[in-house]
């Protein structure tokens, strides 16, 4: 594989995957707030 | 008896015979190291053993980094297995509040904004003549983050290790210095007066506990090459959520990352000799380090623009600068520059997410590097 090819196809999925991944990670953070919700006085019942 | 006087002698003095030119360049810049570490604060912890480590192995027949060496020693079990730099990584992990993230979680964007200096800078490290792998490593200075630097750099460019993670390091420390100018010239005045109003999502200790988890398998399973960093850094935050091991967190985050930070700084000094750190390849990867985190700044920057006009001037384009991995540093310095056009705006907790997204950001887009690569056939899989 030639330099140029190596270095645009690094660079290209690189960014994509990394942005990709990093906004899967923002749905999956979504997800988990939406299935385990804070509720108020949580933590403050566990410890009474 | 006098032959053997004269022998005795000359070898108090072959030390002092030997000592070439490089060797004491070297030894004033392990003692720049010292000087700006202590007398300047920049990054003590790191650039004071890599200092003394680059003092020490220009000492001639000291012969430090040869095979029975005291620092080869270290060398070997840390940074060529890489063990160094993920330990350090659980310390990192343990330490690193992820609530303003799991608060805001779009701004996790910006984190991967904050990354594309790394793939762009690959690219001039290629266009001014660096070979595939040691364009790698020069690339992940972009990364703004020290462990991924040195981890990727041991790993595919060991020969390069001193001026990456000097270059790494210091730049770090000067992102105060670095980033202004560039945020400024990005952005329109209107634009650093946005007032970001207050995110107010609290995140149920459930969440806080399966993000590292989930975080894990889901990065690793899409790139797979990346698992030791994700995991050690996910590890050690599990392990501060949880609440459950407080020991094993306190010892991570104190006493692993205290021992391994001094071993790996010798380390990388030690990979400091004169006939390998004095080339003109050092002073490029220094140039193009130093790109790679301005690139990083605009980008973000920019990103932060793009997403102020799809939120309709709701997000203030200066936390895109914070979107690089140098936690809590680039925080605080958005901060500082939104206080100056408008004392009324605090951004300091959306720039701790983009800040926080930046550290994940880093260590998956160097996850994604390894895979890619792996992918590409350039290395072993």
């Amino acid at each position: 594989m030639d330099t140029w090819t190596f270095g645009w196809t690094l660079a290209l999925i690189g960014m994509g995957g990394t942005m990709l991944v990093l906004w899967i990670l923002s749905l999956l953070i979504l997800l988990l707030k939406k299935i385990f919700p804070h509720r108020p006085g949580q933590s403050a019942a566990k410890k009474g | 008896m006098e032959s053997a006087l004269i022998s005795g002698l000359q070898g108090l003095v072959i030390g002092v015979t030997n000592l070439g030119l490089g060797h004491v360049i070297m030894i004033l810049i392990g003692s720049g190291l010292l000087y700006l570490g202590i007398q300047k604060g920049y990054e003590p912890l790191l650039l004071v053993p890599i200092g003394f480590g680059a003092i020490l192995v220009n000492i001639p027949l000291a012969d430090m980094m040869e095979n029975e060496g005291f620092l080869r020693f270290f060398y070997d079990a840390g940074v060529r297995t890489e063990v160094f730099p993920l330990l350090i990584f659980v310390g990192i992990g343990a330490m690193t509040d992820f609530q303003p993230l799991l608060e805001n979680p779009k701004i996790i964007l910006l984190g991967a904004a904050g990354q594309f200096g790394i793939f762009l800078t690959l690219l001039l490290a290629l266009a001014v003549g660096f070979d595939k792998l040691d364009a790698v490593a020069v690339a992940i200075i972009g990364a703004c983050d020290g462990p991924t630097a040195i981890y990727v750099s041991s790993k595919f460019a060991p020969h390069m290790l001193g001026a990456v993670s000097v270059a790494a390091y210091s730049y770090m420390s000067l992102v105060p210095l670095i980033q202004p100018p560039i945020m400024r010239v990005l952005t329109t005045e209107k634009e650093r007066m946005i007032v970001m109003g207050l995110v107010k999502q609290p995140v149920s200790k459930t969440t806080k506990i399966l993000f590292p988890i989930v975080v894990t398998i889901f990065a690793s399973l899409l790139a797979p090459k990346g698992a030791p960093l994700i995991g050690t850094v996910m590890l050690g935050n599990l392990m501060k959520e949880s609440g459950v091991v407080e020991r094993l967190k306190s010892a991570s985050e104190n006493e692993i990352a205290n021992i391994v930070t001094l071993l790996l700084g010798l380390c990388i000094g030690a990979t400091m000799e004169a006939d390998k750190f004095l080339r003109g390849q050092t002073l490029l990867v220094l140039g193009l380090g130093f790109i790679a985190i301005c690139l990083d700044t605009a980008v973000g920057v920019l990103f932060g623009k793009l997403m102020c006009l799809a939120t309709g001037g709701k997000i203030n384009p200066l936390i895109g600068a914070a979107g690089i991995s140098a936690f809590p540093m680039s925080a605080r310095v958005v901060q500082a520059e939104g206080q100056k056009y408008n004392k009324k705006s605090y951004l300091l907790m959306h720039a701790m997410s983009a800040n926080a997204g930046g550290q994940i950001g880093s260590v998956i887009a160097a996850a994604v590097m390894l895979s890619v690569l792996q992918g590409m056939g350039i290395v072993g899989g």
